[in-house]
């Protein structure tokens, strides 16, 4: 009944190409905006932040990095949890050695060392692709692991060979360390996630989106028609790196505020992220953020059925957990192979003809 | 002879038997993709899975004891009786290949025509799913596994090469088993699929879909033999390394260490599966040894991945694989 493209006209070419067509897609936007920045700050708790928001910020926005790279360019990727360390070792260095120097740029300049290393292990994707490339990124995962594990100049020659965040501030409001209050950490990721989306979206939609999906369609035919697979393949490897770097860098300093690389950025971390791509929808953002959703609040929700109403034991919870998640995957790509997104995306069309489908 | 020699000679032999060991992993990889264009990344899952049955059946462990405990408040755990070990492999079989029939109906015939990734990442969920199957069914500690064979230093070979060089090979009995093993499993293979009925029809499906299915081969049916052969071959690799490091999670990581083995050897090829394997496990064993110590240790971790990485860019088939044609 609100959900119409009749009565909203477009005057100009900006209109008719904006990222929300329709008024009401376009006043919800608004309004998930406003009660993210204005209300939620205020009525959170520790407990809310620390197991469902800050997790749910910080993986969409690996998982939008992700999506990049496998939904729109058609690379697979199985070296989140490599980048994500990148990410993380990077703006730890830069914490320590710049400690003047404001959180949100380390953050963002650990994102850039990331697209660099991405790049690098991007390399082979000329050469070689599907899952031939699936395994060489697990060389990336492995190997990036191993060094931030072995050579203590990455953890600052640390006894523990952990790393932990220092105290650091923006605008003289607590970041990171033991005293951050729970609304300035989830502002922050918050702003984040909006500027990854922001940017990706519109990526997606210019230009080097549509060379990515032309390569991820069919790469020789793109290579006709005149897409360089040299920049499409490396400028995703790059964007989306960044991204998975950002989310790292977050994870560690905001999030957990002390890692071991090896327990925190494993190669489950990699298969996460990739669950989360596959569950919400290869190529799409609001995907990524759905699935991010889905596989922060599902192990949540189990827990507190499984283990804090009917009483089982935890380990049990988790193996149920394995299940559900592998189930649920193999589900998806037999069921629906766009995931959550393309649920979402067929509601909105029977929202249009609502409540008068003929 | 020099120390340091002898020491290389050494790391390399037991390279090349922990080579055997990946090799025989990634031999079900090989078969499935071969047969089915699937690349089967829970290969080492059902490793797992079949070393967790085969304990769980000898030491007669109630199945799910853990769940029905938890919903019945009752405390089951064991069978009074423990079943022979080669009667409990039989056992295992069965279960691996009503887990093949499984596998197939329910998820493969309804993947057919898919792309090649989106089948892999269908086998990365039935992974997880066996994984926390596996767990339930016959709990997460870790177990031992016995089936009777011999394990620590061989005797003769460690006197034999000390009085040659006045210095012993330390090399394991099992490793020597494994291998002997895994030799006869290949001649098994090779003999079944060059000079069976069902072993032609499974190199007709791996040639073409379409021509074996008009010259009336049934498809499903060669599907859930390979999965059952793939199960198999599982079931031999859980052996020897569940007899080796124990039946734990860890198992499942051996698959990651196969792919690189197939990188190398070529995905279509088995004795590239076999040379493939035989150079991981010795080349990371002396990369390890020789420069190991100057950059940290623990390159094993990732030394097969870069191999295969650096390989791939130089020759994308492998060793032994088809060439890779494509056409518009």
């Amino acid at each position: 009944m609100l959900y119409r493209e009749a009565g909203d006209f477009k005057t100009s070419y900006k209109d008719d190409a904006q990222t929300f067509p329709i008024k009401f897609d376009r006043y919800r936007y608004y309004a998930v905006l406003l009660v993210g920045l204005a209300v939620v700050p205020f009525v959170i708790n520790d407990y809310w932040v620390n197991a469902i928001f800050l997790p749910f910020l910080i993986y969409s926005i690996a998982a939008i990095g992700l999506n990049i790279l496998v939904g729109y360019c058609g690379q697979v990727s199985l070296g989140t949890g490599g980048f994500m360390a990148v990410g993380a070792y990077g703006c730890y260095k830069l914490m320590t050695a710049f400690p003047e120097v404001n959180i949100l740029f380390h953050v963002i300049a650990a994102g850039g060392i990331t697209a660099i290393v991405g790049v690098l292990f991007g390399l082979p994707s000329l050469r070689i692709k599907g899952f031939y490339l699936a395994v060489a990124t697990l060389a990336a995962q492995f190997f990036l692991v191993w060094l931030f594990n072995r050579v203590p100049w990455f953890y600052n020659y640390s006894a523990s060979g952990q790393i932990s965040a220092p105290e650091r501030t923006l605008l003289g409001v607590n970041i990171t360390g033991p005293n951050t209050e729970a609304w300035a950490s989830y502002l922050f990721c918050l702003v984040l996630v909006f500027f990854c989306a922001w940017v990706a979206r519109n990526l997606t939609r210019g230009s080097v989106g549509r060379r990515w999906m032309a390569i991820r369609d069919m790469d020789i035919a793109a290579e006709i028609i005149g897409v360089n697979p040299l920049t499409a393949k490396l400028s995703a490897f790059a964007v989306s790196s960044f991204f998975v770097g950002i989310s790292g860098a977050l994870f560690f300093s905001v999030y957990l505020g002390a890692v071991e690389v090896g327990e925190a950025f494993g190669i489950q971390k990699s298969f996460l992220v990739l669950f989360m791509i596959i569950i919400g929808g290869l190529g799409s953002i609001f995907g990524s953020f759905a699935g991010a959703a889905f596989m922060v609040l599902m192990p949540v929700l189990l827990k507190n059925t499984l283990v804090g109403t009917l009483g089982w034991p935890t380990d049990l919870a988790a193996h149920i957990e394995f299940m559900i998640v592998g189930g649920l995957i193999v589900t998806f790509l037999i069921a629906e192979p766009h995931g959550l997104a393309q649920l979402w995306r067929l509601t909105k069309e029977k929202l249009r003809l609502w409540p008068f489908p003929y | 002879m020099p120390d340091q020699l002898l020491f290389a000679i050494e790391v390399t032999l037991n390279g090349l038997m922990a080579g055997v060991l990946y090799a025989l992993v990634a031999l079900g990889f090989v078969l499935i993709f071969k047969a089915s264009g699937i690349f089967n990344y829970a290969q080492g899952v059902m490793a797992l899975f079949a070393a967790l049955t085969l304990v769980g059946i000898m030491e007669g462990q109630v199945p799910f004891s853990h769940l029905i405990n938890a919903i019945f408040g009752t405390d089951v755990h064991h069978f009074a009786w423990e079943v022979p070990a080669l009667l409990a492999i039989l056992l295992t079989m069965t279960v691996m290949v009503a887990l093949a029939w499984l596998v197939n109906t329910l998820i493969f015939r309804h993947l057919v025509g898919q792309e090649p990734i989106i089948l892999f990442m269908a086998t990365i969920g039935l992974a997880y799913f066996l994984e926390g199957f596996g767990d339930i069914m016959w709990g997460s500690d870790i177990k031992t596994l016995d089936v009777g064979l011999p394990q620590g230093l061989n005797e003769s070979i460690d006197e034999f090469t000390f009085n040659l060089f006045g210095y012993g090979f330390f090399i394991d009995n099992l490793d020597i088993v494994a291998t002997i093993i895994a030799a006869i499993l290949v001649a098994a293979l090779v003999a079944f699929s060059q000079y069976t009925k069902q072993g032609r029809a499974l190199r007709a499906v791996a040639d073409d879909h379409q021509a074996a299915l008009s010259v009336g081969i049934s498809l499903s049916f060669i599907w859930v033999l390979v999965w059952s052969i793939a199960g198999f071959v599982a079931l031999v690799a859980g052996i020897m390394w569940g007899a080796k490091s124990g039946v734990q999670f860890s198992l499942s990581l051996i698959a990651l260490k196969a792919l690189p083995v197939l990188m190398l050897g070529g995905f279509t090829s088995i004795p590239g599966a076999i040379v493939g394997g035989l150079i991981i496990g010795v080349g990371e064993k002396l990369f390890e040894f020789l420069v190991g110590p100057l950059v940290g240790g623990a390159t094993e971790n990732w030394f097969a991945y870069v191999l295969a990485l650096i390989f791939l860019v130089f020759r994308p088939q492998g060793l032994f694989g088809e060439k890779i044609i494509e056409r518009v």
